[in-house]
């Protein structure tokens, strides 16, 4: 039996030991490869240290082993650093972008009536329940320019000539639209919902229009959904692999892509894993915005 | 004591006595239909400039959405409203020279104390300096200047509410509508408030519409009362009217303590009325106005401290009087109220003020008491 301290403590350990295994163990072993250097070989790196006999054995000729030339090259080489950008701009402008497109979405949710809520929300979410891959394979073959989009559009006489939007970046754009819309408009969602009706009521009530009350009350009581659901986007659109691999073409540069092929193509496993630890860093300052803002909202309750 | 905690001086205001003045607020024949539900039910109310005016009534009878009604927040099922001579229908609530408190206080998370204070004067978009002095002089009134960078969460219920209160009478709009602004105030502050927001209302020239549970506040507030049940006025009065001379068992009951006597009439001569009571077993002589006629079932009303309570039958037997055994005796503080067993079977209550502070009383429990009263000093109901 347990003293009842003990369970507790059991309890809290547990999503601790679920971070060490899963997370932090494999960050530390990508870190490592990130300062070893390549070898033909399997695996195909050096020095391969063993942690648990050598540690204290030579630590210090170890780490004058250490290379850091891989975290040269992300600065030297420029394709690292058009990579890093052209990703941030990418994830940026279509955060900004499915913004715009969630919200009113969300906000028609939140003002219909009650009995129907449930439904919306899942619709919204049922795209889940088909895998991310294949829905992205369907887009390959409504962007493609024999797609459905191109004969439609071409139909329609809109266009006369079937248009390439396959393997560009505006693919790109609307794969990771449609892919993270739940994202961005389920926090929305959550923030407009909970919001009290009499609220508006009294701001009308002040003098406000419905346009007024939206902007002076409505919008800034949902700025915690909206600073969620950018960063939930944000965030993994940054470091997305399959979307600029399947739907972009050339001229798509995007981080996950380039850390791809330096992992598989190249068979490069220390300047891909230097390439992950520094998306890590680059991503930690939206991830702690984020975290504070969950933080502050948590308090205002 | 000085003036101020006196409260001010009622002025003689009656102008619904006078055919001559003209309603400020006119409801004209209002229903509002919540699908087959009525929550108002063809109500028809005039309400006049300055007129500090009460509404009253059980929970879920429909205060809240003639209130609403008035703001603009719903739009009447039939009938009309007009406020200052302007037909309301189609007009939004920002159009409306009306404020409403919300019984839910409603006030603006985001915002700070001084911020919601200030939202509706910056809609109006008056002079910096200006809402920044009646923002302050609201926070006085209210007594929450010290509160006045504190977030609505961090606030206690009673100062959301006075948060609320000063909110919508920063405005000054020419009818301000209360939904319930006092309930979470302790007694003590809810007194001092009622006196500053008559102050205010007499300084202003404000119109007030006032939904209440509390009785005590309507009557020391209000010029006039409307007694509400299932969404219809039951009666509209001045308190004193009400409390004196209720028109139906369902008034005199919401309104104070009162006996009510069943009885059939034996004679209506205007307004000398003679009643039958099997619960007295006797007669009771009343003088009062009554529609009742000879025959028709009735009660008598009296409110129980218009009862004497005596050890000793009257001197006179024609005095209205009952007999029965002292059951209860509560003690109020300021008076005593006992509960009499009657002879009959029936039960009635009469209260003595406490006058001084004896600690035995003349008259304890298990005494043989006679209860008389006066003829003037009841009523006569029909329904
Ligand atoms: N939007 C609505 N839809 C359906 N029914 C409603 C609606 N608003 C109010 N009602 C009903 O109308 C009736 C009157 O409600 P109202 O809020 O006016 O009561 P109230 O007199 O203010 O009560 P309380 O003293 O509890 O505040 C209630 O039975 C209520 O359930
Ligand atoms: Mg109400």
């Amino acid at each position: 039996m347990f003293a009842r301290g003990n369970q507790r403590w059991i309890v809290t350990a547990i999503p601790y030991a679920w971070m060490l295994v899963f997370f932090l163990v494999p960050f530390l072993i990508v870190l490592k490869i990130s300062f070893s250097s390549t070898e033909i070989a399997q695996p195909p790196y050096s020095p391969t240290f063993d942690l648990i006999n050598d540690v204290w054995v030579d630590t210090l000729e170890k780490l004058q082993a250490l290379q850091f030339d891989n975290y040269k090259r992300l600065f030297t080489d420029s394709i690292y650093v058009e990579s890093y950008l052209s990703s941030l701009w990418i994830a940026g402008t279509s955060t900004l972008m499915m913004l715009f497109l969630a919200y009113p979405i969300a906000y028609g949710m939140a003002r219909a009536p009650k009995s129907i809520r449930p439904t919306l929300v899942m619709m919204v979410i049922l795209p889940f329940w088909t895998s991310f891959l294949i829905r992205i394979y369907a887009w390959i073959s409504i962007l493609s320019e024999e797609g459905l989009l191109n004969s439609l559009l071409v139909s329609l006489g809109i266009i006369d000539e079937p248009m390439q939007i396959l393997s560009t970046n505006t693919a790109v754009y609307i794969g990771i639209l449609y892919s993270y819309l739940p994202f961005m408009v389920l926090p929305l969602y959550s923030a407009l919902e909970k919001m009290d009706d009499s609220l508006i009521e009294a701001a009308k009530d002040l003098g406000c229009t419905q346009f007024q009350a939206f902007w002076r009350v409505t919008f800034p009581l949902s700025i915690p959904g909206v600073i969620a659901g950018c960063f939930l986007v944000f965030i993994p659109a940054v470091g997305e692999f399959v979307i600029p691999d399947l739907l972009g073409g050339s001229e798509t540069l995007m981080i996950g892509k380039t850390m791809w092929e330096e992992f598989f193509n190249n068979r490069d496993w220390p300047a891909a894993s230097a390439v992950a630890v520094a998306l890590l860093i680059v991503l930690m300052i939206p991830i702690v915005i984020f975290q504070s803002n969950e933080a502050r909202q948590q308090e205002m309750r | 004591m000085s003036a101020k905690t006196l409260g001010p001086v009622r002025r003689k205001f009656a102008p619904w006595d006078d055919p001559s003045s003209k309603p400020l607020i006119e409801i004209r024949q209002v229903t509002k239909n919540f699908g087959s539900f009525t929550a108002v039910d063809d109500v028809s109310l005039n309400i006049y400039e300055r007129e500090f005016f009460a509404l009253l009534g059980p929970s879920g009878c429909g205060k809240t959405t003639l209130m609403r009604m008035l703001a603009g927040f719903e739009e009447p099922s039939a009938g009309q409203i007009i406020i200052g001579g302007q037909d309301m229908a189609g007009i939004p609530p920002h159009k409306r020279p009306v404020n409403m408190m919300f019984q839910s206080y409603a006030l603006f998370p985001h915002m700070n104390v001084e911020k919601n204070i200030a939202f509706g004067l910056e809609m109006d978009k008056l002079p910096k300096g200006e809402i920044a002095a009646r923002v302050q002089e609201m926070l006085k009134l209210v007594k929450l200047e010290q509160f006045a960078h504190r977030k609505p969460h961090q606030l206690s219920g009673g100062q959301r509410q006075r948060v609320a209160l000063a909110r919508a009478i920063a405005k000054r709009p020419k009818v301000l509508l209360l939904d319930e602004p006092l309930g979470a105030l302790d007694k003590k502050l809810r007194e001092e408030t009622q006196f500053e927001l008559l102050d205010l209302q007499m300084q202003l020239g404000m119109t007030f519409v006032i939904v209440t549970h509390d009785q005590d506040e309507a009557m020391t507030m209000a010029d006039r009362i409307a007694v509400m049940d299932k969404g219809q006025f039951v009666q509209i009065s001045p308190p004193a009217e009400l409390y004196e001379h209720p028109q139906t068992k369902y008034v005199a009951d919401f309104i104070g303590d009162i006996n009510l006597l069943e009885g059939r009439v034996t004679k209506n001569e205007r307004g000398r009325i003679t009643l039958d009571s099997d619960v007295t077993g006797g007669v009771i002589d009343v003088h009062a106005d009554s529609s009742a006629g000879a025959g028709d079932k009735a009660w008598f009303a009296l409110r129980p401290e218009k009862a004497a309570i005596s050890l000793l039958p009257p001197n006179d037997p024609q005095t209205n009087c009952a007999h029965g055994t002292v059951w209860d005796i509560g003690y109020v503080g300021d008076i005593s109220v006992y509960h009499v067993r009657l002879d009959q079977g029936g039960s009635m209550r009469a209260s003595i003020a406490n006058t001084s502070r004896v600690v035995e009383r003349p008259i304890t429990w298990e005494d043989k008491v006679y209860l008389t009263w006066t003829p003037d000093s009841g009523v006569v109901l029909t329904k």
